[in-house]
């Protein structure tokens, strides 16, 4: 049990390394790069003495550690700094942005996971069977859709010609909790859409990796039915790839909510990100920026730490 | 030539759908200027105006003809793609490559940096020195290839670990030849059955990836017909029943679609399984 504890132990140490060299890139970004960020910003024709001034207010006067060690111990006292554009706190702006985008991620998972496990049992007990086909034709073409097409078809298709569900989610806190999760639905059967394919292929691929072990064939030979062998031999042995994609894929789902929120006008972080992207205000695009990385990172850590305590192997070494 | 006919004639329908779409575009890309009606940026009649027979499809938000941008836009959505997925694949190969044959701390050293830029969502890192640096073409390409090529050098580097490991490579060191001669000439003709089906998949992820950009209006800026921002500018229409936005998007799909069915085809083939 200690070497487990030992490896995980290692991964958190390499995670949170990560995340700190991350920060020092999003933070430096705006100091290694070439040009000088006030001027791309203000233009040409900004005097001097504005551009002293926007210099000051960025804190682009003190030395490039100082300002990284003042940002970093303000992020991690809760302080995000001020957005240029509107002067408002980041954490004001980012408070109920993050949550929304959390809702519509977690909509999204409670709907594709089951799905996508359920469609990868199903394509890997019927192997090379039409309905395999067929899934295998209509994974490999959902995987190569852009986000914006699958989103677009849907709104074309549910909210303009059959007019179920609207084609933008407004949602706000004073709505109740099922108002919420119906004006979510749209957006979340997008992502849905874009993530199923991926976690579903690798179920089957997982599954049917193992079917080939000696130990299937005894279950096989002892006659169990073809259901009760994958069902309770296989997917046990192969939970640990499946858990792995599809944390993998929340992860993904974590930063893919950027374009889907853009499209149906969802209050959500992608949003601010992308607003915050346009009018170049650069604290609040640092901070979204490190809040999505950071989830990113910590979600593929976890599928790491995951892997590690569900794999059989390592759990009783000899 | 005969070897490709008669590998052509024993592959799957999907393959041969997917060549046929591949070549579909680059036609459409290389005589763009001859196919299309009209200039490529020319306004030629009021917005939105429906299908006919004078605008095919219609024209767009500025009275633009839609099908004349529409192919206009797979020269340059493809041909920026295209760049940018070759450059990645230098920078990434190089670096492998270099990995691979040096060892030692050289390969630790661009390893751990590569986990580092790839711990990083691609998207958020993109939008962020866009942020900083500005859109323009060549930023936009630089900055995608330097992201993706984090992808090729993983694979760069696993395949050329197994190829430097080799006796030929043994062989060729003891001779005395350069890191660059042993790079070009033992490891790259060695490594390039995965390297090429790799290229396909990256130049799907880079022209999702440039799409999604444009569509989010930090990409190929106006009035370069892009068929990111062609969806973006044109998406109000949709909200009245029409699909002639959704029309370019449907072309990124079904690009993407073929390059991918032909990428399933080569991995099939050289990975020597019957199914799975």
């Amino acid at each position: 049990m200690t070497h487990i504890l030992i490896m995980v132990a290692q991964r958190l140490a390499l995670g949170l390394l990560t995340l700190f060299a991350v920060s020092l890139i999003i933070f430096l970004g705006v100091e290694l790069l070439p040009g000088d960020i006030t001027q791309a910003i203000l233009g040409q024709g900004a005097t001097p003495e504005t551009v002293a001034a926007f210099r000051r207010e960025l804190k682009l006067d003190l030395p490039p550690h100082e300002r990284y060690i003042a940002w970093l111990g303000g992020i991690v006292q809760g302080d995000l700094g001020q957005s240029l554009a509107n002067k408002r706190e980041i954490t004001e702006l980012m408070g109920v942005r993050l949550q929304n985008t959390l809702f519509l991620a977690f909509i999204a998972a409670v709907i594709s996971i089951p799905l996508a496990l359920g469609l990868g049992i199903l394509a890997a007990l019927y192997r090379n069977s039409l309905y395999d086909r067929a899934v295998n034709v209509f994974t490999l073409s959902s995987i190569s859709f852009p986000e914006f097409f699958v989103a677009y078809i849907l709104i074309l298709v549910f909210a303009v010609h059959l007019g179920w569900f609207p084609s933008i989610s407004n949602i706000g806190h004073e709505l109740g909790f099922w108002e919420r999760v119906y004006r979510t639905i749209m957006p979340a059967l997008t992502l849905t859409l874009v993530v199923v394919a991926h976690m579903m292929r690798m179920t089957r691929a997982a599954i049917i990796n193992l079917l080939a072990s000696p130990y299937i064939e005894m279950a096989t030979l002892k006659g169990l039915p073809r259901s009760r062998i994958i069902v309770r031999h296989a997917l046990p042995n192969a939970l640990a790839p499946i858990i792995n994609v599809v944390v993998i894929n929340l992860a993904y789902l974590i930063v893919g909510v950027v374009i889907v929120e853009v499209v149906f006008v969802y209050p959500g972080l992608g949003q601010l990100l992308i607003d915050a992207v346009r009018t170049r205000d650069i604290p609040v695009v640092q901070a979204t920026g490190l809040v999505f990385a950071a989830a990113y990172i910590l979600l593929n850590l976890s599928a790491d730490v995951l892997s590690i305590m569900t794999n059989p192997r390592l759990l009783h070494p000899r | 030539m005969r070897d490709a006919l008669s590998l052509l004639r024993k592959s799957p329908w999907s393959a041969r759908f997917g060549l046929f779409i591949v070549f579909a575009y680059v036609f459409m890309a290389v005589f763009g200027p001859l196919l299309t009606p009209y200039g490529e940026s020319e306004i030629v009649g009021f917005e939105y105006e429906p299908w006919g027979p004078e605008f095919l499809l219609g024209t767009d938000n500025l009275g633009r003809d839609m099908l004349t941008r529409l192919i206009y836009g797979a020269r340059n959505t493809i041909g920026i793609a295209f760049i940018t997925t070759v450059l990645a694949f230098l920078i990434g190969c190089v670096a492998g490559f270099l990995a691979a044959v040096l060892g030692g701390w050289t390969e630790q050293a661009i390893s751990r940096f590569n986990d580092i830029l790839m711990a990083i969502p691609q998207l958020i890192f993109a939008l962020l020195i866009l942020t900083i640096v500005g859109t323009s073409v060549p930023v936009l390409v630089v900055v995608i290839a330097v992201l993706d090529s984090t992808r090729v050098y993983r694979l760069a580097r696993a395949v050329a670990m197994n190829i430097v490991v080799m006796d030929y490579v043994e062989v060729a060191r003891l001779r005395g030849e350069g890191l660059w001669w042993i790079m070009r000439s033992e490891v790259l003709p060695n490594a390039l059955p995965p390297l090429v089906a790799e290229f396909g998949l990256r130049f799907c992820f880079v022209f999702l990836l440039l799409s999604a950009l444009s569509f989010l209006g930090l990409g190929i800026q106006p009035p370069t017909a892009d068929w990111g921002s062609m969806v973006r500018d044109n998406a109000t229409l949709i909200t009245f029943g029409d699909f002639t936005p959704i029309l370019p998007a449907a072309s990124i799909a079904l690009l993407t679609i073929g390059v991918n069915f032909i990428v399933d085809w080569l991995l099939h083939k050289t990975s020597g399984l019957k199914d799975g």
